[in-house]
């Protein structure tokens, strides 16, 4: 009899552990299984119910159907502005950044003297608070009497009307946006230095030049860095808010060629209190996201390598 | 090929010191061509926060000097002080101090906890709670801004801290990923150990798991701390009563109808940035190693 005891004891035992476990899991998840729920899943569902409804965030929402949809792609010449600035600035800005901080990473990763300081020096814009940035760039940009008029003075020359004109102001923008790619080049730069050296060993025995070494060694192993580059500054791009709010004070100013996507949704959400519609500008900007960013994750498997498979 | 390993006979000797010079030769120019390209993009990278400084020091009349002064004489020192005084700039400083080292205290408490249920406790949910975690790093903020203000009107907490301090004590999505990912690497023998000797889970995670985290835990310190630090949105939505403002948005009193006061604001700039800068310069290497971190899995 007592022999047999253990044997009894020992699958309860087991089976209680496996309930402590799920016990102690969800205890130590429930303030994120709360926060999922409260901040994320609760407010995700309202802002697609909203966004069927005319709603001012004061009275009840009364439902009008696809009415807000409708107008936005119908009637709403300023959302036509919005979309056309905000995917132009990803388009344009993305592949640049894209270059910019791999090819400064590359350069930083030659074993050269003062890594650290220009690594510390790069990545300085991106401690600056954004209002301060944003700030100190107006006042750099001032057209024919801020810095960055000086170099066109110095010739007799009347440099860009930069932010005070439709045709500059967007192009403006994509600079400014290039200035803030430090964390970037850091994760370049961690990724250059993942790269082992035997493979560049194997490629100097076979008598390749820098460029081919760049093509088939560096190129390749970094892939999996630009497909994170890529999706992190998609989401960011079609986010852009702060940076041209305060230059612009929101306004859109000129001609609505800063109107960006985020902006125009605020200012619908808080300014004309038009909560339902921006809802459903919310939700176009969701969808669309999620289409661009299911886009480039199908397409990862044609131009991102993985070195021995994933993880 | 074997000549250039073995002993050389003296006919050959000459021609490779030769190829020895050139090819320190062709290194010596690679490293000058390579700080070529370097020292002009530091200049441009330290240009807006150079400005910044310059004029943060200069009198009114220099600002759109031609040609434009870097270093101004005399140095107009005033600046700073006078900027402190012309707006309630230490209130807002306290401000923003109080939300971020608030958040950064409940983003720290609550990410670990999960990121350790997640990655330390074996329970049937948790892959499906990591993978809605990741979910919601794709979401975009707009999504959820409308109805979390009406909530947080509706709790009557529009013009108080609390929305821009309360959700960080449930959790970041970046930062329970990024624990999760530091957690695993530690031997899960440790926590089988403990569990054997009877330790509770709290005990472990408090006695075992922090401690040996210390890196991680100090990277999403200093990234949530410059995050609330930086804020703007959040302050624009959700203060609009004066004695409440942080720093990103009282930093707008030193314009006015009359034009802005640049000299005054550029101090001001200059003080918000600078904890920052000397954060980063002295915890570097946490910083790379946290951004690192968060690219090495997309």
């Amino acid at each position: 009899m007592a022999t047999a005891l253990p044997s009894v004891a020992a699958p309860r035992r087991r089976l209680s552990q496996g309930t402590r476990h799920t016990i102690n899991g969800l205890l130590f998840a429930s303030p994120w299984i709360f926060g999922l729920l409260a901040f994320w899943i609760y407010p995700t569902l309202a802002s697609a119910y909203y966004s069927f409804t005319k709603y001012n965030g004061v009275k009840n929402p009364v439902w009008t159907g696809f009415a807000n949809y409708i107008e936005l792609f119908t009637s709403d010449g300023e959302f036509v502005d919005a979309v056309y600035s905000t995917v132009y600035f990803a388009v344009v800005s993305i592949p640049l950044a894209i270059i910019f901080a791999f090819g400064l990473a590359l350069m930083l990763n030659a074993k050269i003297r003062g890594q650290v300081v220009y690594r510390t020096l790069y990545f300085l814009p991106t401690l600056v608070p954004e209002v301060a940035l944003a700030l100190v760039w107006i006042f750099i940009f001032t057209p024919h009497s801020g810095l960055i008029a000086a170099p066109f003075r110095a010739f007799g020359m009347r440099g860009p009307c930069w932010l005070t004109c439709a045709e500059w102001a967007r192009p403006t923008l994509v600079l400014l946006a290039l200035w803030i790619i430090g964390q970037q080049i850091i994760l370049y730069l961690a990724g250059l230095q993942d790269v082992p050296q035997d493979l560049y060993d194997a490629a100097d025995v076979d008598g390749a030049n820098i460029f081919s070494k760049f093509r088939n060694v560096t190129l390749p192993i970094l892939t999996p860095v630009i497909f994170f580059h890529l999706v992190t500054s998609v989401i960011g791009a079609l986010n852009f808010f702060a940076i041209p709010y305060i230059m612009t004070g929101g306004t859109g100013f000129p001609a609505n060629s800063t109107l960006f996507y985020s902006i125009y949704l605020y200012k619908n959400a808080f300014h004309y209190l038009e909560m339902g519609y921006a809802s459903a500008m919310a939700w176009l900007l969701f969808m669309f996201t999620l289409v661009v960013t299911l886009f480039i994750w199908r397409s990862a498997r044609l131009w991102v390598f993985y070195a021995g498979g994933e993880e | 090929m074997v000549v250039e390993s073995g002993q050389l006979p003296p006919a050959y000797a000459n021609d490779r010191s030769r190829r020895l010079l050139l090819k320190r030769l062709r290194g010596i120019v690679r490293v000058i061509l390579i700080h070529a390209g370097l020292v002009p993009a530091a200049c441009i990278f330290m240009l807006p926060f150079l400005w910044m400084l310059s004029t943060s020091l200069k009198p009114d009349v220099q600002f759109y000097s031609y040609p434009p002064v870097l270093i101004p004489s005399p140095l107009q020192w005033s600046n700073f002080p006078d900027a402190v005084t012309y707006i309630t700039f230490f209130l807002y400083m306290r401000n923003t101090l109080t939300i971020a080292v608030l958040a950064t205290i409940g983003v720290l408490i609550s990410s670990s906890l999960v990121a350790y249920s997640i990655a330390r406790i074996p329970w049937a949910g948790r892959n499906i709670l990591f993978i809605l975690t990741i979910a919601t790093l794709m979401l975009p903020f707009q999504v959820t801004m409308i109805p979390l203000f009406i909530v947080f009107k509706n709790l009557g907490w529009v013009n108080s801290w609390m929305p821009l301090i309360v959700p960080h004590w449930f959790g970041g999505a970046l930062y329970i990923f990024l624990l999760r990912q530091f957690f695993m690497t530690i031997p899960m023998e440790l926590s089988e150990a403990a569990r054997i000797d009877g330790a509770s889970e709290l005990k472990i995670y408090y006695s075992i798991l922090l401690p040996l985290s210390k890196p991680a835990l100090a990277t999403v310190a200093i990234f949530e701390f410059i995050a609330r630090w930086r804020d703007y949105i959040g302050p624009l939505i959700y203060l609009s009563k004066q004695e409440l403002y942080t720093l990103s948005l009282g930093i707008y009193e030193y314009q006015s109808q009359y034009g802005a006061e640049w000299g005054l604001l550029m101090a001001a700039s200059v003080m918000i940035t600078l904890p920052i800068i000397l954060l980063f310069f002295f915890l570097q290497k946490t910083f790379v190693q946290g951004i690192a971190l968060t690219g090495i899995k997309g």
